[in-house]
């Protein structure tokens, strides 16, 4: 951290060499064919531009991440000691651990971690099966590769609330496609909204939906980057194509596998707009029985609907620490695959 | 710029229909021709992932009456014209579709450039520093939004900026994932000698990045463009937050759609359709290009 601030105390005395400004005299040191000499006034300038010129390149992420990511993740810690109202802001009491202490006491902080965590799982798992799989198939010799790869991916354009809007209406009770199409095949109305494993399947399913098109391009990529040899010796051995799958693309694909479970997890641990949408007017409480409330609804409903932002400071920390530990889970659980390798 | 600017260099094959030299990095499915079930189940999945949008249009098209009768409407009705005005009108969309292309538009172009410049000096230049920066950049991708927005609200609500795109916007001027892209980008696009023979001319770094850097990292700035502009038109969580019905961007729009603003199914239908299309025409043009795109990020070190 403060490494990046020394850095970050370079760009901004060069912020004249930020684009846009050239300094007037650096325009004379655009002569043609010779470098400047040594000692001059603008051989000086031109060791000045060489060094200070990288920090100005990445002063802009710099200021704006620290600006508007860094300097609040602080502050939001600030306010997690605190009792902060929505309907009072400028009084802003210590209240040390109590929003902690509050959170873990409450049913619902738990009630929202554990549906976080099994929508999380029946969302990322289905689906990053999906699309390894899909991704083989793409993987032959097809007519018209580059089409079927867009239509794979046209649910990642769909935004989060216009695809939740219409899985809404396909799952709802009167007139719902899914219900309908049940009956269709002889199996009683289920009830998306209101009964648990439904609406946490139907919340899931919209993740699934967005999301699996994405996954299988990047496994794809990976795919495509497999050394042909490996396929050629495995045939040799007399393994056929499924055994070939299982015992070469999987392995190969172990390190993107870890990334995409990653970025999944980061994804599930967030998951706010699908179940804010599916719940309708009341979205934020996550169903009539809480029964899809994730922990990104509780935050925004403690902060934003009951009006208590301290609590919603401390639910996002929390967010942030369980975060934390998946990814050195993740970490763990790859060091002993690379040892049982 | 035409879609031809557009491709990247290292496309990864030759769309020859004759035999091809076989390259010896693909995959062995690469050789085989897809057999009948291949396209069976990819027929399957395709349907799976547009169903759902082509049946947003045929709701759309109906009444909302119809729409809670079974058996649910299997093909257009003639109310879509209709439908459209109304969400248009109601729901506000026509300002917030003109507020989404303002804030996406503005984030696009900031974060396409400044990544670019980032990008570059962690590519190429050589400064203190510069491999502890890049691994902080990849870090803050793990930083969940949802730890910035309570003292970003506060902040918004001191400067009474509530509701003014401008809060929406300075968040995402310029993004890690952006910065990264375009350092794996020019590390193999751009040649370090190229740089080395501007400097001997004595060029200054902004001359530099003007003719040797803008114009070999085109190609990746194009899609990352594309892919910004698709995130930055879905960007959810803060605009809810930072924006109300009075001046919304499309996703808030549609947010108060779905929480009872309008009840009407096939109006939040014609609205959900509305606000997905822009999206849709550009993959429809450049969806080439996106698939590249996300295919190139993919491939990490």
């Amino acid at each position: 951290m403060t490494s990046s601030k020394q850095a970050l105390a370079h760009p901004a005395s060069s912020a004249e060499a930020a684009p846009g400004t050239p300094p007037g005299a650096a325009r004379g040191a655009h002569g043609r064919g010779t470098p400047p000499g040594p000692d001059s006034w603008r051989s000086r300038l031109y060791r000045w531009d060489m060094k200070a010129s990288p920090y100005a390149f990445i002063a802009p992420f710099f200021i704006i991440f620290g600006a508007f990511s860094l300097v609040p993740l602080l502050y939001t810690a600030w306010y997690s000691l605190h009792d902060v109202q929505l309907s009072s802001l400028d009084q802003q009491t210590w209240a040390g651990l109590d929003n902690y202490q509050n959170l873990l006491t409450s049913d619902f902080f738990w009630n929202a971690l554990k549906n976080t965590f099994t929508i999380g799982v029946i969302s990322t798992v289905p689906q990053l099966m999906a699309a390894i799989g899909l991704a083989h198939l793409l993987n032959y010799r097809l007519r018209g590769s580059t089409v079927w790869r867009v239509v794979m991916l046209t649910p990642y354009a769909t935004s989060v609330a216009a695809a939740t809007l219409v899985f809404t209406l396909l799952y709802s009770w009167d007139g719902g496609m899914v219900n309908w199409f049940l009956h269709f095949v002889g199996i009683g109305p289920v009830n998306w909204r209101e009964s648990d494993w439904g609406s946490q399947f139907a919340v899931s399913s919209i993740v699934i939906w967005r999301w699996t098109g994405y996954n299988a391009l990047i496994y794809l990529a990976a795919m495509q980057a497999i050394p042909v040899d490996l396929y050629e010796s495995a045939s040799i051995d007399g393994a056929n194509r499924w055994q070939q799958f299982l015992h070469v693309t999987v392995p190969q694909l172990r390190p993107t596998i870890l990334f995409t479970v990653v970025v999944s997890s980061i994804g599930a641990t967030q998951l706010f707009g699908e179940p804010l949408l599916f719940g309708g007017v009341s979205g934020s409480k996550g169903g009539s029985e809480h029964q899809y409330q994730t922990l990104g609804l509780y935050m925004y409903d403690q902060g934003w609907i009951i009006g208590n932002l301290g609590k919603a400071s401390a639910i996002a920390w929390s967010m942030f620490l369980i975060l934390l530990i998946v990814a050195v889970i993740n970490l763990l659980f790859t060091r002993r695959l690379r040892k049982s390798l | 710029m035409t879609t031809s600017e557009l491709t990247l260099p290292q496309a990864r094959k030759k769309k020859g229909r004759g035999p091809t030299e076989r390259r010896r990095v693909m995959g062995a499915g690469k050789q085989l021709h897809a057999g009948p079930v291949t396209y069976i189940v990819l027929t399957v999945f395709a349907l799976l992932s547009l169903a759902p949008l082509v049946w947003t249009a045929i709701a759309a098209s109906r009444t909302d009456r119809r729409l809670a009768e079974t058996p649910p409407p299997l093909w257009f009705g003639g109310n879509l014209f209709k439908n459209l005005e109304s969400a248009w009108d109601q729901a506000g969309l026509g300002t917030a579709m003109l507020n989404s292309t303002v804030v996406a538009g503005t984030i696009t172009i900031s974060t396409v450039l400044f990544s670019t410049l980032a990008g570059f000096a962690f590519a190429k230049l050589r400064f203190r520093f510069s491999s502890v920066l890049l691994l902080l950049t990849i870090g803050t991708m793990m930083i969940p939004p949802q730890l910035a927005v309570v003292p970003l609200y506060l902040w918004m609500s001191d400067l009474g900026w509530s509701n003014q795109l401008q809060t929406v916007i300075l968040p995402t001027l310029v993004t890690a994932f952006g910065t990264f892209f375009m350092r794996q980008y020019l590390v193999q696009a751009l040649p370090t000698e190229l740089i080395e023979a501007a400097r001997v001319d004595g060029a200054s770094s902004l001359r530099v990045v003007w003719h040797v850097v803008f114009p070999a990292a085109r190609p990746a700035m194009a899609v990352l463009g594309l892919l910004t502009f698709v995130f930055a038109w879905n960007d959810f969580l803060w605009p809810i937050i930072a924006l109300t019905q009075q001046n919304p961007t499309v996703q808030v729009a549609l947010n108060s759609l779905g929480t009872g603003y309008v009840p009407d199914q096939a109006v939040i239908m014609a609205g959900a359709l509305l606000g997905t299309l822009p999206l849709l025409i550009a993959f429809i043009l450049f969806g080439k290009q996106i698939v590249g795109g996300i295919m190139q990020g993919a491939i990490k070190g």
